[in-house]
């Protein structure tokens, strides 16, 4: 790495840190990946944690059902390559045994009834603490949350009681039946994770660089037609040069239009953009103010 | 590019989130889809905007219009890489201000001008200092409302200076603000031509910081990497974050609680081989004669001193909502150990609005601080938090609730 970019191997020490001592610490964690970029990195980071030996962990994928192809490709394909052991658990089973209500509207979103699919896995698996790739830049809600973040046995999240976290020292200690949620890249920005992908060379599925995609014009965004989402005669449909810059479900994430083919021309855009991550590409988010923080008191992570 | 991890703190109306609100606002730090949600939220009039509400990420704080928990804020300038905790300025909240102060290289100590310095002030004063931090920056904020006196800037800096002895801060810098209207903030203001020092971002960009720095060896066994695998079978591995000073290939070392003297054989680093590794990175260490070290065991030169007991005189912030017991078994964790404890006596309290000791009886409750006689189970490998702080910090952690109820700084 370069002198400017040397505060990525502090992010990355501190990262690697939080993952030995998740280990040390708890029984069974897993590592919650999805096929999106921080997800990536955050598998990338373990490898660097715990090699030569295999994870400590296994990859649990909570699958909504409404992924884009190009990322579940892209886990198999990594998974297979690591010769780690992948989870995969579906919403769309938690949606029939419970008999979920999906949301409403034109792009529904299944964020929240991942909820139910995690929580059920946790319980399954006995699982003590959850490693995700959450970042404090990303979201209000999520810029308050400890680097151990406390759950009772419902999941849920009690932002006026989090316990005190000083220093890096961790405290994993826990209540049985409760669970941790891990996040060893709060502190990274989304540019942050930007240049640690083209410093280290780590692969990311196609959709994340700019190609040709059908599209539905809504509002100010564009959102993919796909099996999920088909277009009415009344939209304004267009074929335009996009790329996604986050990957979350097809139904309610929308695409950036875009030329950048290259992360070199990924990471200038997004130092140009004056529009927030989740802002920009999620649909689901801005339906309230305080969509992440209900979210995360339900259970979410 | 390096980055700066500093606090704001102050009374729960002095203006923190206004000031976190324009350091990222008029340095281009706010997204405008994140910009246009703030206008929505404010309830002011029309084309102003309500720079708190960039904070304060909690529904029952912008119901309420206080912080609760610690918020961090990202930003970068082309010279430098900031990460803010906006801590709360209630004194119910004081533990939170605490965890965002344990990881702060300078403190951001927020005073309204009208009011001058308060008890809050010097609460967030003492555990700014006492938590390590050696920066501190007292921002006088409302100046506009004091007609941008002069006098009235000069006489809280004196009043500070002449209570500061007790601190151990090696810099303290006063500028007089106006976070509402950014007069000072991110450039000098014309309001203010008596102030010759430089504006607050310009002054957090070139801050250099200085930290407490031993260059004693310090390592603490994090992880024992032993893959279960034909090919690695003689593979054993100890991960670790160096504490503190530089491991070299083939040094010799000693291990402790074992006191066994070996000697490093590789140093790893992301599985390839280095030869040396410096404070704050982690590595895999290899040892020579086959030893057998484990999680929590610490690592030092062979010659080395190190305090080596089971009676510890500390510091003490306590933070649970259930008071100190004396007597009591409590855990304490000393980064990847933990051994179980009792506190035997507590010597002095810290009076927080004298900055000065006093004498008190066994009783410490929620954001007491105090100077304690521990008593621990087994010995402790450590330093004295102002020589080697990361060897010299702990957590007291309740044994039936698990709840983290003190930092620990030993003396």
């Amino acid at each position: 790495m370069t002198h400017s970019t040397d505060y990525l191997h502090t992010l990355e020490d501190e990262a690697i840190y939080i993952l030995r001592e998740t280990a040390a610490q708890f029984e069974r964690p897993a590592l919650l990946f999805s096929g999106g970029k921080d997800s990536i990195v955050l598998v990338h980071l373990a490898l660097r944690a715990f090699r030569p030996s295999k994870l400590p962990f296994p990859l649990l994928h909570i699958d909504t059902g409404h992924n884009f192809p190009e990322a579940l490709a892209f886990r198999d394909q990594l998974v297979a390559s690591l010769g780690e052991r992948l989870i995969v658990e579906s919403v769309e089973e938690s949606i029939k045994k419970y008999n979920l209500k999906e949301t409403s509207g034109r792009f529904p979103s299944r964020n929240g009834l991942q909820t139910y699919t995690l929580l059920d896995s946790i319980q399954a698996h006995q699982f003590d603490a959850c490693i995700g790739g959450a970042r404090r830049d990303e979201e209000k809600a999520r810029a308050k949350e400890r680097i151990f973040s406390v759950r009772d046995d419902f999941g849920q999240w009690n932002p006026k009681l989090q316990r005190p976290e000083l220093w890096n020292i961790l405290n994993g200690k826990i209540q049985k039946d409760h669970n941790v949620r891990v996040f060893p890249i709060s502190n990274w920005t989304e540019l942050d994770v930007w240049n640690y992908i083209q410093t280290r060379k780590i692969g990311l599925p196609s959709l994340y660089f700019a190609h040709q995609r059908e599209c539905i014009v809504h509002q100010d965004k564009l959102v993919a037609t796909s099996q999920f989402i088909q277009p009415l005669p009344t939209d304004k449909v267009v074929k335009e040069w996009v790329r996604y810059r986050t990957v979350g479900d097809m139904t309610c994430t929308a695409a950036v239009p875009s030329r950048a083919q290259s992360l070199e021309a990924v990471i200038a855009e997004i130092i140009e953009t004056s529009i927030s991550e989740r802002g920009q590409t999620r649909l689901d988010d801005q339906v309230s103010e305080a969509a992440m923080e209900d979210r995360k008191k339900q259970g979410y992570f | 590019m390096n980055t700066l991890k500093f606090i704001t703190a102050g009374n729960v109306d002095d203006g923190k989130s206004t000031l976190i609100g324009r350091l990222l606002y008029d340095s281009d730090s706010i997204h405008t889809d994140q910009l246009g949600l703030i206008q929505k939220q404010s309830k002011r009039q029309e084309g102003e905007v309500d720079l708190a509400l960039i904070t304060d990420g909690l529904r029952a704080e912008r119901e309420q219009g206080i912080t609760i928990d610690v918020a961090y804020k990202y930003f970068s300038t082309s010279k430098r890489k900031f990460i803010i905790a906006d801590a709360p300025g209630h004194e119910q909240y004081t533990r939170n201000m605490i965890t965002g102060a344990s990881n702060a290289d300078l403190i951001i100590l927020l005073i309204d001008a009208r009011k001058g310095i308060t008890e809050q002030t010097k609460r967030h004063a003492s555990i700014g200092a006492l938590m390590g931090i050696k920066h501190a920056v007292v921002a006088i904020n409302k100046m506009d409302l004091v007609g941008y006196n002069q006098n009235i800037f000069e006489n809280i800096m004196a009043d500070f200076e002449n209570k500061k002895s007790n601190l151990s801060y090696t810099q303290i810098t006063y500028i007089p603000l106006n976070a509402l209207h950014g007069d000072n903030v991110v450039k000098k203001s014309t309001a203010m031509p008596w102030y010759t020092g430089e504006a607050l971002l310009p002054f957090l960009e070139s801050v250099v910081v200085d930290k407490a720095t031993s260059n004693a060896l310090r390592f603490q066994v994090q992880w024992v990497v032993r893959p279960h695998e034909a090919h690695w079978h003689d593979y054993r591995g100890y991960a670790g974050n160096v504490l503190s000073g530089t491991l070299r290939a083939g040094q010799a070392v000693r291990l402790w609680p074992s006191q066994i003297t070996t000697h490093i054989s590789k140093i790893e680093r992301h599985q390839e081989e280095v030869l040396e590794a410096v404070m704050g990175q982690n590595v895999v260490l290899h040892l020579g004669n086959d030893l057998d070290a484990s999680r929590g065991d610490t690592l030092t030169e062979a010659a080395a001193l190190i305090q080596c007991s089971s009676q510890i005189e500390s510091w003490l912030c306590w933070l649970d909502t259930d008071a100190l017991q004396i007597g009591k078994t409590y855990l304490l964790q000393h980064r990847f150990r933990t051994v179980r404890v009792k506190v035997q006596t507590v010597l002095k309290t810290w009076d927080i609005k004298e900055w000065q000791f006093q004498e008190s009886g066994n009783n410490l409750k929620m954001n007491d601080i105090a100077q304690v006689v521990l008593r621990t189970n087994q010995p402790l490998f450590y330093d004295a938090f102002a020589e080697v702080p990361s060897n010299g910090n702990a957590i007291l952690i309740d044994e039936t609730s698990y709840n983290t109820v003190a930092a620990c700084m030993f003396l």
